[in-house]
């Protein structure tokens, strides 16, 4: 921030005390106190889930804090909605931006702005001369008469970051926005930011890459576990303080391993390669062994899983199967070869929602509960019943519909549809993810048992505490590619985050 | 880009081809199908559909459905051409205010159900479908009222005027196309309609009144069903309780769709939707004059619409990557 800028206006611009936000029963902000000063670019940091973002949508109106107040120049105000924001001057910019896609882009840009009667007219001409006169302030190059639809997400932040302009935003918070551009398009968002910020205005920047925030951000504050933990001027911390800060929690008492006596390779993986999604992945999985995948949200686990079970094959690159080479264009395939995949979105690609407990565990068995097509009743019964008792799912009748039970139960369910195939190699993508301590104790339990039970197990998590308790090694992807292959012995929550934060080259 | 390529690349194109196309083929095997008279009798059969498709398209482009406008111009008709019978000494033209009143209502209930019960309006319309339907029953005894009822003034609209190549009624239509493309181009809340049509989720986000367009939205075209009632009145003479405005519901949605307004909402204009009432047009009346029974003509009717969009599809998606980068094509 410049010298001038901070004499200008010693009130902070935005002056958040005790803000704390909890979503059903659980917390995920913690009494934020936080300054944001006129005229910097100040850096959002935390592991996945740290509650950077969320504080980002309080301030933009999108959630309300449960607790907790904001001020903006001193006076305390109220944002009880993403319009009252504007009113205020804050604007957020999603990482996909939100927009009308049949609309054109000088559309757009003036939509939604009040006043006047309804059968007024629209001033096309004035419309596109002040959408015009923006991306000029800009210096980008847009047709602004053209539809929205076709542009480049690069683009599209062009929109809206012209948007906050033509409301006047003093603040504008960046969510992710450099996660989908290309490097040269980084450079000139990082132009744009600086230019708006010797303005006057306040950009709040969230990123996972650290080279950017350094080169980018004036100061920077870290989040944890819906904590701020620090907030500093860049230049004062080195890059493993950052990491430190990010992730220094303690290891959770309860992870604990079962060793198990590993056996041959299970599952063997060379070059797999998946233009723009992952590239040269090469891994092999053994029997009765947890391989952890780490890495940040989009570094590519979820594809790669996603390609062995033939849901996205990949384009190129081999896959073995107990040491015979396979090929797996669709799921059906991969579940005759004996895998099993838990996918990360259970609520998408997990449930059928509306069906039954007992026939969302039968559901990748239809063999065996109707043999020539005829459903039997009875066995479809044993079979889910046995499940139940076995994973201890707790549930009110076994012909209640899967959506009534508890996320930690609907995820156990999911397993068990999957153990009733008998895989010999499991693909667990986030399987613990947004289900309650008691529940995920005893996932890992189970984990160690299939593993236990000469199981191959890949084992993608986010979570670094879950990975370094359970996996025998850890894998680590950033940005496509493989960056690490941890033994257990070796592997710590630095170690996997130095893998997992990508390095990008970006000019200064 | 120069203009003709724009032109060439319109989404319109596609149909504008169709029709020429049919004409020919038709003009080839019958060559009266060409002449200036068959198109006065083209001509005449499109005001009412024309009219209903401009409301229609509306609901459509902000991702609704209106299934309810056979039945909301049945019903407006019948009340009108009631009061008419009961009272006849009331002027006339004061049938318009009542039809396009009592359409209004209607189809302002429509939106009513859809906001408030969060119904698909696909749901609602089937439903009002069948209640306007019964209600126009109800009040009418099940009766037709006849032609001398209608008052003569009224039924000479759909004549030919004498100082006019035009009847009447084919100009009220051209004024609600010309007055529903400036609307939905240079009202602010004709933007909105595609605007939440485009992206309902962004739509509140953006500060625009959803409610309150929605309920504009049906309403217009419950109005403009109402118009199309009175002037079912005027055109035929005679307003019957189960045949006035029945199954036109899908005649108006197969123009609208044909004229290129996607039923995903966002997208559509009304230069396509006049055209896609004018290929229904034609293939109406080279029917009869081909001489194909009418055993016979709802089926190639049916086909004639399926053949149109196929076509239409193919011309679009061949424009379609040009058209992302020519400017904004609608109107």
């Amino acid at each position: 921030m410049t010298d001038a800028a901070a004499a200008a206006s010693e009130t902070p611009l935005i002056a958040a005390r005790g803000i704390s936000k909890s979503f059903a029963a659980i917390e995920v902000l913690r009494d934020v106190d936080l300054d944001l000063k006129h005229g910097e670019i100040h850096a959002l940091l935390g592991e996945n889930g740290a509650g950077k973002s969320t504080f980002a949508k309080i301030l933009a109106g999108v959630h309300r804090p449960s607790r907790g107040t904001l001020a903006l120049n001193g006076t305390p105000v109220e944002v009880p909605n993403p319009i009252a924001a504007q009113k205020l001057g804050i604007t957020l910019i999603h990482q996909e931006p939100i927009s009308f896609p049949d609309l054109s882009v000088a559309e757009n840009l003036v939509l939604g702005r009040t006043g006047g009667s309804p059968l007024g007219g629209v001033p096309w001409v004035e419309m596109t001369r002040e959408a015009r006169r923006l991306m000029d302030l800009l210096g980008v190059k847009i047709d602004v008469t053209r539809p929205m639809r076709g542009l480049s997400i690069a683009d599209q932040q062009m929109v809206e970051i012209a948007r906050a302009l033509a409301s006047d935003s003093r603040l504008i918070i960046m969510d992710e926005p450099t996660a989908p551009l290309t490097p040269k398009e980084v450079e000139t968002l990082f132009t744009i930011a600086r230019r708006l910020r010797d303005e006057g205005r306040t950009i709040v920047f969230i990123s996972h890459r650290l080279e950017e925030v350094r080169v980018l951000c004036d100061r920077v504050t870290i989040f944890r576990d819906g904590n701020k933990i620090a907030t500093e001027t860049i230049g004062n911390l080195t890059d493993a303080d950052i990491i430190r800060l990010m992730i220094g929690r303690p290891l959770r008492e309860f992870l604990h391993k079962t060793r198990t006596s590993i056996g041959d390779v299970a599952l063997k993986v060379d070059n797999l390669t998946s233009p723009g999604l992952f590239a040269d992945i090469s891994f092999e999985v053994r029997k009765g062994e947890i391989v952890g995948l780490g890495g940040l949200v989009g570094a590519g686990r979820t594809d790669v899983a996603r390609a062995l079970f033939g849901v996205a094959p990949a384009a190129s690159g081999t896959v073995a199967i107990d040491g015979k080479t396979v090929s797996i264009r669709q799921p059906s395939q991969a579940i005759d070869l004996g895998l099993a995949y838990v996918s990360e979105d259970r609520a998408v690609s997990g449930i059928f929602r509306t069906l039954s407990v007992e026939e969302n565990i039968t559901a990748a068995v239809p063999k065996q509960i109707a043999p020539g097509g005829v459903i039997r009743r009875a066995v479809e019964k044993a079979l889910a019943s046995d499940s139940v008792r076995k994973l201890r799912i707790r549930l009110a009748s076994l012909r209640q519909p899967i959506g009534e039970l508890s996320g930690g139960n609907q995820q156990k369910a999911i397993l068990a549809r999957w153990l009733l195939t008998d895989p010999s190699v499991l693909i667990l993508d986030e399987p613990t993810r947004g289900i309650d301590i008691g529940v995920k104790a005893e996932f890992y339990e189970m984990i160690g048992e299939l593993a236990a039970s000469g199981r191959a197990i890949l084992l993608i998590s986010s979570e670094l505490p879950e990975l370094l308790a359970l996996c025998d090694r850890v894998l680590v992807m950033s940005e496509g590619r493989l960056t690490a292959n941890i033994p257990r012995a070796d592997a710590t929550q630095e170690s996997i985050m130095h893998a997992a934060v990508p390095r990008t080259r970006v000019a200064a | 880009m120069n203009a003709l390529k724009t032109i060439l690349l319109r989404r319109e194109m596609g149909i504008l081809v169709v029709i020429i196309l049919f004409c020919l083929a038709v003009g080839i095997v019958k060559p009266r199908f060409l002449a200036l008279d068959n198109f006065r009798t083209m001509l005449m059969l499109v005001p009412l559909i024309m009219i209903v498709a401009m409301g229609q398209m509306l609901v459509i482009i902000a991702r609704h459905v209106d299934l309810s406008v056979g039945s909301t111009l049945g019903f407006a008709a019948m009340m009108t051409a009631l009061m008419f019978k009961t009272a006849p000494d009331i002027p006339w033209y004061l049938g318009f205010l009542v039809a396009i009143g009592i359409g209004a209502v209607l189809g302002f209930m429509n939106g009513l159900t859809v906001i408030v019960f969060r119904l698909p309006a696909i749901i609602v319309t089937l439903g009002t479908l069948y209640l306007y339907r019964g209600l126009t029953f109800i009040a009418s005894g099940a009766k037709q009222i006849d032609r001398q009822f209608i008052p003569g003034p009224l039924k000479a609209m759909s004549a030919n005027a004498p100082n006019f190549w035009f009847p009447w009624i084919l100009i009220i239509a051209l004024a609600v196309v010309l007055i529903t493309y400036w609307f939905a181009n240079h009202s602010r809340l004709g933007r909105q309609i595609y605007a939440i049509g485009s992206n309902p989720v962004a739509a509140p986000l953006r500060g625009i009144p959803v409610t309150a367009v929605t309920l504009t939205v049906f309403s217009i075209s419950g109005a403009l069903a109402g118009l199309a009632g009175i002037m079912y009145a005027s055109r035929w003479g005679f307003v019957n309780p189960s045949n006035t405005g029945w199954g036109f519901e899908f005649q108006v949605i197969a123009a609208v769709v044909i004229g290129g307004v996607s039923i995903n909402g966002g997208v559509g204009s009304v230069l396509g939707v006049v055209l896609g009432v004018l290929l229904l047009g034609c293939v109406s009346s080279a029917l009869p004059l081909l001489g194909i029974p009418g055993t016979v003509q709802s089926a190639i009717y049916g086909l004639v619409i399926i053949v149109a969009l196929v076509i239409d599809q193919s011309v679009r998606e061949r424009g379609i990557q040009a058209l992302t980068t020519a400017r904004g094509a609608r109107t």
